[in-house]
């Protein structure tokens, strides 16, 4: 073989062999839009609006036919502290069921914490829920296929498939999975998956007196949510997880975990 | 003298043999009727979509329970369109009147909740520079009249101090 013949046949082979399999696949239509529904639900809260009166919780409560008085609840507030000195407190009590109406801190086994109000730098509130993550963590550790994404982007549990196995509980990293008391099942917030599907609000949101919980559709350009998504600036929580939450928070502060 | 070659395995080669294909095809069998014809891979692949379909309608099926002030408004507007005067009116009517299920037939009447806690969720004063909690006009609970109903003196549909029953 010549040097030159050599030389043309090896560039022919390298750049064939450089075009991966992928540029030769045929794009089906089909896919595309299975990949991109309608649909894909958000949730906004706006923690300057949030006054710690806990009505979505027991809203949420009674909407799901979680006990009320089990420790257990699909969604809650924090009230957060920051102090002059830079401590941060933080309590929940009954996850915010019967709101707050204590200006005394909630440190759970060393009791109820006086804090003065000139030590107070400020103090605002947080409602948590399923962030109904892209990369649910949750899922992926699932055994027997019991807990899944919706193509609308909503995280749900298959109560007649969980064997209860607990994986998916350690796995959240945001804690908002818990045993159901009653179902003996993995349980967690759906968004309301029953009320947004015809429309309705969440529980929650529809609770709300101040509007400090709506949820969206993040395909739709027009919908309030998906407008404020792009036009403000909003956080989520632990984002150095990877797990792309679909609950956006307005007002997001540092100490918020 | 050489012993001729047989050309198939020994019967102790083949009957455990038998048995696990035996038990391979029992599980599968098992399986074909024990799994559901929907459960499989979906949409979002085997790392986030491997499930039984029929569980997305049977959440959707799911009973909802609170149906939201326009629902109330369709039989009871004189009480609604006196509260939405007020500034309670941006407090839904299932948050204090209790959700409202299959009202007026199942339950006929509903379970109003009166309670001085119902009222401290938002009228306890708290320190919340921060938040929108003290833009809200909040008491002393321990020493604001204790041991009363707020609704003895304050009525709930029109809270400004104007219109005080006591």
């Amino acid at each position: 073989m010549k040097r030159r013949d050599f030389l043309r046949h090896s560039l022919v082979f390298v750049s064939g062999a450089s075009v991966s399999l992928a540029a030769l696949e045929f794009v089906s239509v089909g896919e595309l839009l299975a990949a991109r529904p309608e649909a894909r639900w958000g949730f906004l809260v706006d923690t300057y609006r949030c006054v710690g009166c806990g009505f979505c919780v027991k809203a949420c409560k009674i909407e799901n036919d979680i006990p009320l008085e089990a420790n257990v609840t699909r969604t809650w507030v924090e009230r957060y502290l920051i102090l002059k000195d830079g401590r941060v407190l933080a309590d929940s009590p009954k996850g915010a069921l019967h709101g707050f109406t204590d200006q005394r801190v909630d440190r759970a086994a060393e009791g109820f914490e006086e804090v003065s109000n000139q030590e107070i730098a400020s103090a605002f509130f947080v409602p948590k829920l399923c962030n109904q993550c892209d990369n649910p963590p949750c899922v992926q550790v699932c055994p027997v296929g019991a807990t899944y994404q919706t193509a609308d982007g909503v995280v749900l549990v298959d109560h007649k498939w969980c064997i209860g196995c607990g994986y998916c509980i350690m796995g959240c990293p945001y804690g908002v999975r818990f045993f159901h008391p009653v179902e003996h099942v993995a349980d967690k917030c759906t968004f309301c998956y029953h009320r947004i599907s015809q429309g309705l609000d969440t529980a929650c949101a529809q609770a709300c007196p101040f509007g400090a919980r709506r949820v969206g559709n993040l395909r739709d350009p027009d919908d309030p949510i998906a407008r404020i998504l792009l036009t403000q600036r909003v956080g989520v929580l632990k984002d150095e997880f990877g797990t792309k939450p679909q609950v956006f928070y307005l007002g997001l502060s540092k100490e918020v975990r | 003298m050489i012993a001729e070659r047989r050309p198939t395995l020994k019967n102790h080669v083949w009957r455990p043999l038998f048995v696990v294909i035996g038990l391979v095809a029992l599980i599968l069998l098992a399986r074909a009727f024990y799994v559901p014809a929907d459960f499989g891979t979906h949409e979002r692949g085997y790392m986030y979509s491997y499930n039984r379909t029929g569980n997305i309608e049977e959440w959707k099926a799911f009973e909802a329970k609170y149906r939201g002030s326009q629902y109330c408004q369709g039989c009871h507007e004189d009480k609604t369109s006196a509260l939405s005067a007020a500034q309670h009116a941006i407090i839904p009517c299932e948050n204090c009147h209790g959700a409202a299920f299959g009202h007026p037939d199942d339950p006929e009447k509903l379970t109003v909740d009166r309670s001085r806690n119902l009222c401290l969720r938002c009228h306890a004063a708290l320190v919340t520079p921060g938040s929108g909690r003290i833009q809200l006009p909040g008491i002393d609970a321990q020493n604001h009249n204790p041991g009363i109903e707020c609704s003895d003196c304050h009525n709930p549909h029109h809270p400004n101090l104007a219109e005080m029953q006591g």
